[in-house]
């Protein structure tokens, strides 16, 4: 599995974060659920379908100027791709 | 002295224990609640408030079949609304189209239809109904719905053959998620035990068999499989460990660790007419028993792998070693465990007087139907 940077991600059906209201800030999803903070929160509230996974990146290495750009977006990548594998994502194909 | 529990994660409703179905390996106790004692629509509601405050986030909807509550949709608004993540384990039998509208419409979260087998045929021995082309009509409406689907097929001796079959109905439909839960063997299924357990070829060439499924829809659908814990060299972490994770309401608002509780004696179970959540999960003498370690024996008592399987289930060390505070007998370091082999070897070896090696064809008296004990349908 390798994420397509043109891709845009959203949360897959039966995937929704609880309410703002709830703290921590948590995504539930079949069976499972991830307590999300900081980094994690930031990528999986972009995860809506609009923004490209390129997008998502431009947008923490903003965030996380202090943070070594490449190692922002290795990070990015490989916690969509664990999303991905737990079903927890669909990736919008680039182009449509 | 024990410690102070974190928050339950997830309450597990038995909203009923009516049921179309009579599976002859059902997780409910052998003996069910009737009707006129399962709580009112306002008792849950109140259960639901309680639970979310005490940290809850999901609530998994089971029974019974829970769709026989006349007031499926109300509970379901009652949970989302204070915030928990909705499951639906049902059979999907008392549906029709325009009632699944109406689930989701209602804020569900996740349909999990259980299957007896990929053919009507062992799914109608297994359940004693004939059900299974209604699920698959069930399966066809969930196509037009956004929510998540899982599959659950019940693996047992009889089915575990079909499990390329069983892969193949949860590619053609729109499910994310499929389990392939081998038979746990509390209740229903410690009774019909002698014909459900696989035999170890079966359960090797099976577990070869999911791994590549795994592999092969990794990002496409999750599939999960339990293998029967008689075969395991560990016991399971059951739950999560007792009083840890989960809380179980019965459908007459009894609270309990697990499914299985029941059966361990001298544990009292409080109601939730006469207690919080919180004043039961954090207090009553049921959750407290087997919580922490101060409870275990040895080899358990000093072992590394305490704080990973908190030393196994204790419903099965009772069933098995008839002492549920003992090592669970499936542990290949419990001093019991010669009692889970002698089982695996009749299951195994059955050709009397002959060990035959675990290579051999199934014996012939596996092929035939066996004589099953149904759950039948409370009142």
């Amino acid at each position: 599995m390798s994420v397509d940077l043109d891709s845009r991600p959203r949360l897959a059906p039966g995937c929704r974060m609880n309410e703002k209201t709830q703290q921590p800030r948590t995504l539930l999803m079949p069976e499972r659920a991830l307590r999300l903070n900081g980094p994690s929160l930031e990528i999986v509230e972009r995860c809506d379908g609009k923004h490209t996974v390129r997008q998502i990146v431009a947008e923490l290495q903003q965030l996380y100027s202090k943070a070594e750009p490449t190692k922002v977006e290795q990070d990015i990548l490989g916690y969509l791709a664990l999303l991905q594998k737990e079903r927890a994502l669909d990736f919008e194909p680039a182009g449509t | 002295m024990n410690e102070m529990p974190s928050n339950p994660l997830a309450l597990i409703a038995e909203l009923t224990h009516r049921c179309p179905l009579h599976c002859v390996y059902c997780s409910n106790p052998l003996e069910l609640q009737d009707r006129n004692t399962e709580l009112s629509f306002e008792d849950w509601s109140r259960v639901f408030q309680e639970a979310a405050a005490l940290g809850v986030l999901q609530a998994d909807f089971t029974g019974g079949e829970p769709l026989t509550r006349p007031d499926i949709l109300d509970l379901i608004r009652a949970a989302r609304a204070v915030g928990l993540y909705v499951n639906l384990i049902t059979s999907g039998l008392p549906l029709d189209e325009s009632r699944l509208d109406a689930l989701v419409q209602a804020g569900l979260d996740h349909f999990q239809l259980s299957f007896q087998g990929a053919r009507e045929e062992i799914a109608q021995e297994i359940s004693g109904t004939k059900a299974h082309s209604q699920k698959l009509r069930v399966l066809e409406w969930l196509k037009r719905h956004r929510l998540a689907v899982t599959l659950n097929f019940v693996i047992h001796r009889r089915n575990i053959e079909q499990l390329p079959e069983m892969l193949a109905l949860a590619e053609s439909s729109s499910a994310s998620r499929v389990e392939f839960a081998n038979v746990q063997y509390y209740g229903w299924a410690f009774a019909n035990r002698g014909s459900l357990l696989p035999t170890r070829e079966q359960l090797t060439q099976s577990i070869d068999f999911l791994k590549k499924a795994q592999e092969r829809l990794a990002g496409k659908i999750k599939v999960e499989y339990v293998v029967p814990d008689y075969y395991a060299k560990y016991p399971k972490p059951c739950m999560g460990g007792w009083g840890r994770k989960l809380m179980l309401i019965t459908p007459n608002g009894d609270a309990l660790p697990c499914h299985a509780a029941r059966i361990i004696p001298g544990l009292t179970f409080e109601n939730v007419k006469n207690h919080s959540l919180r004043e039961i999960w954090e207090c009553s003498d049921a959750f407290q028993k087997f919580r922490g370690e101060a409870w275990m024996q040895e080899p358990c008592k000093t072992c590394d792998r305490r704080a990973l399987d908190f030393g196994g289930c204790r419903c099965q060390a009772f069933l098995l070693a008839s002492d549920a505070a003992a090592t669970d007998p499936v542990c290949s370091l419990a001093p019991q465990r010669s009692k889970v082999d002698a089982i695996l070897n009749e299951i195994n070896f059955a050709e009397a007087g002959t060990a035959a090696p675990s290579t051999a064809p199934i014996p012939a008296q596996h092929l035939t139907k066996p004589a099953w004990l149904y759950r039948p349908n409370p009142s």
